[in-house]
């Protein structure tokens, strides 16, 4: 007779089965743990982000010689195609997600997210959508060509006659990560909403939450245009339906509507999560609290509400008409308002503070220079004159690589470092953090800055070649190029060799307010022993108060000896 | 006293960031080409204003910003906390009136200046009836100078029609009183021109940087567009709106001459026998498909394959410099 157990085995909320792996195996299983799903998505999104960056290597490549003569032309359109794609679906908004959903939680004072099951889903997706990306490779005829935006008539062309080409695997995966998104979205929504921690009023809520919903409300309201769009491009494009298709009635300029109605403001839903982590990092290293959160957080929504009106913008030039042109021209300028409400905040916390320049520090900082100068070029843009001159052409990609690279990027980098002890229980190693940095700074501006010359000039984006009038910007913008490739060395080997071995610090080695610092650094896998009760806001900095009622005031006395010799040496 | 010393360096700060925005508005006018046309001289006039309060925003936000990097660091052994400022209310009502009066303020001057340049024509694609909008601007009062060589030229001649046809990858303009094609486009200056728009096949964008215009060219709809060139010489039209595998190829000259120097190039086109013009989409494709191992079915290209490139356009006039060294 077998010995039968009666003793339930135990499960812990957060594994998918009991035992499920404690190690690093955990982080390739469909763990519901929000932690887990959080550095799944993080990590994913690197590994996509490398592969981007080596196409826009080859295309800064082609570029660097006016001549199409590295790659064919159609090659070099298949790399910006990838590349805008990989960039966007694979790389920014999955590295947000997976930030919002390690600290959200936390930040929260919550155990999980709302959905948890779902929340795994969600993530599982994404490497799926990277592999309908990648395939196109393989297929014959190759990738897509025809733009992140896959504007009709060009995205409805198949020289290859098959029914599977780049252009359906690229729809296909623009569509599931829309709806990865979505889900997500309904996620993140529900656990703000519905999650928070007692006594953790709305206006006791960090600023990065707070952004983190405005952002996933855009997605809710925004996506389903998005994805509704690219079913019908993949209807027109297979069974030849005519919503699109000119030659067959139907209307190409339609398309644009499905596609900026979401695609403009997705990049505030990039922004947002951003701007929400240069928030929670200033104060903390600058000692003080963060000026005027009530209107930051307020701005956040404020953005939200008004990028709903901006989509036109990028039709100017589209045959659209006047009245719609002068309407979207004031909406579209009108974001600079709760925009630079909160660069003035952010410039406000940081007066008369206890400045350090970590390496976290540095590159909020170096964001937000780059974001008041990608700021300012997009006022440019939504002025329609100088709109119909610069649009399409490099000016726009040098604005917006502004705000991709140098504000989101470095706003990534900046929140990795930040987060990195609380994610691992390690320190990073700040020399090589701060090597990152200057090479990123630099990268980016020497990358970036002479494409709006380029495009002042009349070179239109896209090109594979161009006349010797642009050579010489476009040489600095290549080597500019190549060093953003190498800046990211330093931060691999940086994340690698300090999660395997850097110096073990405690919960809280910023000594900085906020619930996720209140837990073990990893956190455990319920997050909290006990559920915090808040009491005060979130950036009590040189007010002695405690955030919590039932647990210890976070650990402010806690600070690395070699830390602090390097920081101030 | 310490107040009145803040004062003092800001109000000098204030000085020195209005010169270095005056002197930026001022170099702007030269990171453009030539002002070939009477609406380059608007659009430059509005980017210096643009450039001019830029530059002031961004040296007005970055010069505090860096002014507390370099002053208000942590001591070394200072572990202490900031002032716990949170907010101020006069401070933060400011902060968002100025930028909201300002954006305003640009808005209008950018609608002005729009109404101004009066690009489109009698087409426009508006089904809403807004006659004010749609009036062009030639009819209203003027105060600038090219809005007077725009008044001027149009009371002074009919508007020069050319139609331009758009297609993978070549551009065609055609003038319909002389019924003359032409894969290189001519103008005359200081002449009111109207362009009707059209394209065979995707979305191509009519671009010519020295104009500061573009406009998408759409198919199935006939866009008209006007201008007025204003200076003489030879100019680039390229697409602007990505087109598909030869899209950087796809370039045109605009020659803007004198009146009877046009008449006279009209006139010899006139005489011109129709005869297939150098392509380049054309020549690159054709390239490909000499390589080894092409067949009717399949294409060599190192790449992937593509829509093949139209045949060369048959016009009356194409220039006759073709390029030395054609990219491989």
């Amino acid at each position: 007779m077998t010995n039968i157990s009666l003793e339930a085995p135990e499960v812990v909320r957060g594994q998918p089965y009991p035992g499920a792996p404690d190690n690093w195996k955990r982080f390739f299983t469909f763990s519901t743990d929000h932690k887990v799903i959080g550095i799944q998505y993080i990590v994913t999104s690197f590994f996509f982000f490398l592969i981007g960056g080596t196409f826009s290597m080859i295309m800064r490549g082609e570029l660097i010689t006016p001549d199409a003569d590295l790659v064919d032309r159609t090659v070099y359109n298949a790399l910006f195609t990838m590349h805008g794609s990989i960039m966007l679906f694979m790389w920014t908004f999955p590295v947000l997600v997976g930030l919002g959903n390690y600290l959200v939680p936390l930040m929260i004072g919550a155990r999980d997210m709302a959905f948890p099951r779902l929340n795994a889903v969600s993530f599982w997706m994404i490497p799926v959508v990277g592999i309908l990306m990648l395939s196109s490779f393989l297929v014959p005829g190759g990738p897509s060509q025809s733009g992140w935006w896959a504007y009709p008539p060009v995205s409805l062309q198949n020289p290859t006659g098959n029914l599977i080409n780049g252009q359906v695997l690229w729809i296909l995966a623009v569509a599931i990560s829309g709806v990865s998104s979505i889900m997500g979205a309904v996620n993140f929504v529900t656990t703000i909403f519905r999650m928070r921690a007692p006594g953790m009023t709305w206006f006791r809520t960090p600023a990065f939450v707070w952004s983190v919903l405005a952002a996933q409300l855009i997605q809710l309201y925004g996506l389903p245009a998005l994805t509704g769009g690219a079913v019908m491009l993949l209807l027109d494009l297979t069974i030849g339906t005519s919503f699109f298709a000119p030659e067959r009635g139907g209307n190409p300029i339609l398309y644009q509507h499905f596609f900026w109605f979401y695609s403009h403001p997705a990049v505030y839903v990039m922004i947002l999560p951003v701007f929400g982590m240069y928030s929670e990092i200033l104060p903390v290293h600058a000692r003080k609290p963060l000026f005027g959160y009530r209107v930051i957080a307020a701005s956040s929504i404020l953005i939200t509400i008004i990028s709903g009106f901006v989509w036109v913008h990028h039709m100017f030039a589209s045959a659209t008409p006047g009245w719609m042109r002068m309407f979207f021209m004031v909406t579209t300028m009108l974001v600079a308002i709760p925009s630079g409400i909160k660069v003035f905040g952010w410039v406000a916390t940081i007066w008369g503070g206890k400045i350090r320049f970590t390496t976290p520090m540095l590159f909020a900082l170096g964001g937000i220079s780059n974001w008041v100068f990608a700021g300012i070029t997009g006022i440019f843009l939504g002025s329609v004159p100088i709109d119909i001159h610069v649009n399409n052409t490099y000016f726009v990609v040098g604005h917006f690589h502004y705000v991709l690279y140098g504000a989101i990027v470095m706003g990534i980098y900046a929140g990795i470092y930040h987060w990195f002890p609380k994610m691992t229980g390690r320190m990073y190693y700040e020399g090589l953090g701060k090597l990152h940095f200057a090479l990123t700074y630099l990268g980016t501006a020497l990358t970036f800055v002479p494409m709006h010359p380029l495009g002042l000039m009349g070179m239109p984006r896209r090109v594979a070649s161009y006349d010797l009038e642009f050579a010489y910007w476009n040489v600095i913008a290549s080597i500019g190029g190549f060093l953003l490739g190498l800046s990211t060395l330093p931060f691999i080997l940086n994340m690698v060799s300090s999660w395997i071995r850097g110096e073990k610090v405690g919960n809280n080695p910023w000594r900085a307010y906020g619930l996720e610092w209140l837990t073990s650094s990893p956190p455990t896998v319920e997050n909290f022993e006990e559920l915090p009760i808040v009491v005060s806001g979130p950036y009590g900095y040189g007010r002695n108060q405690p955030l919590v009622g039932n647990t210890p005031n976070p650990e402010l006395t806690e600070f690395p000896e070699s830390l602090t010799q390097q920081q101030t040496s | 006293m310490m107040k009145l010393r803040a004062i003092i360096v800001i109000s000098i700060y204030a000085i020195l960031v209005a010169l270095a925005s005056f002197w930026m508005a001022k170099q702007s006018y030269s990171w453009f080409p030539p002002e070939a046309a009477a609406e380059a001289k608007l659009l430059d006039d509005l980017f210096s204003l643009f450039t001019g309060l830029g530059t002031f925003i961004y040296l007005g936000v970055i010069g505090p910003f860096l002014y507390s990097l370099v002053f208000h660091r942590a001591g070394k052994y200072d572990l202490s906390d900031g002032p716990p400022i949170e907010g101020n209310t006069w401070l933060e009502i400011v902060w968002t009136a100025v930028p909201l009066v300002l954006v305003l303020t640009l808005s209008f001057v950018s609608y002005r200046t729009y109404e101004k340049m009066a690009v489109r024509g009698p087409m426009e694609l508006v089904h809403l009836h807004m006659p004010q909008m749609m009036q062009p601007a030639y009819a209203e009062p003027f105060d600038s100078t090219p809005q007077q060589e725009i008044q001027k030229a149009v009371e002074t001649a009919p508007i020069e029609q050319i139609n331009v046809i758009a297609k993978q990858w070549a551009w065609i303009f055609h003038y319909p009183q002389q019924d003359i094609t032409s894969t290189e486009l001519h103008l005359p200056v200081d002449r009111r021109v109207r362009f009707t728009l059209r394209s065979e096949d995707v979305l191509h964008g009519f671009y010519i940087p020295a104009f500061r215009l573009k406009q998408d060219v759409v198919p199935n709809h006939e866009i008209d567009f006007e201008l007025t060139p204003v200076k003489t010489g030879t100019y680039r039209l390229r697409d602007s709106m990505f087109s598909g595998t030869y899209f950087a190829a796809n370039q045109a000259d605009v020659v803007v001459q004198p009146f009877n120097e046009y008449q006279q190039w009209l006139a010899d086109a006139a005489t011109a026998s129709p005869s297939p013009a150098f392509n380049q989409a054309a020549f690159e494709y054709s390239k490909a498909n000499d390589r080894e191992g092409a067949t009717k079915d399949k294409v060599a290209v190192r790449g992937w394959e593509t829509i093949p490139p139209a045949a060369p356009p048959v016009v009356n006039y194409a220039p006759k410099h073709e390029p030395d060294s054609p990219p491989a």
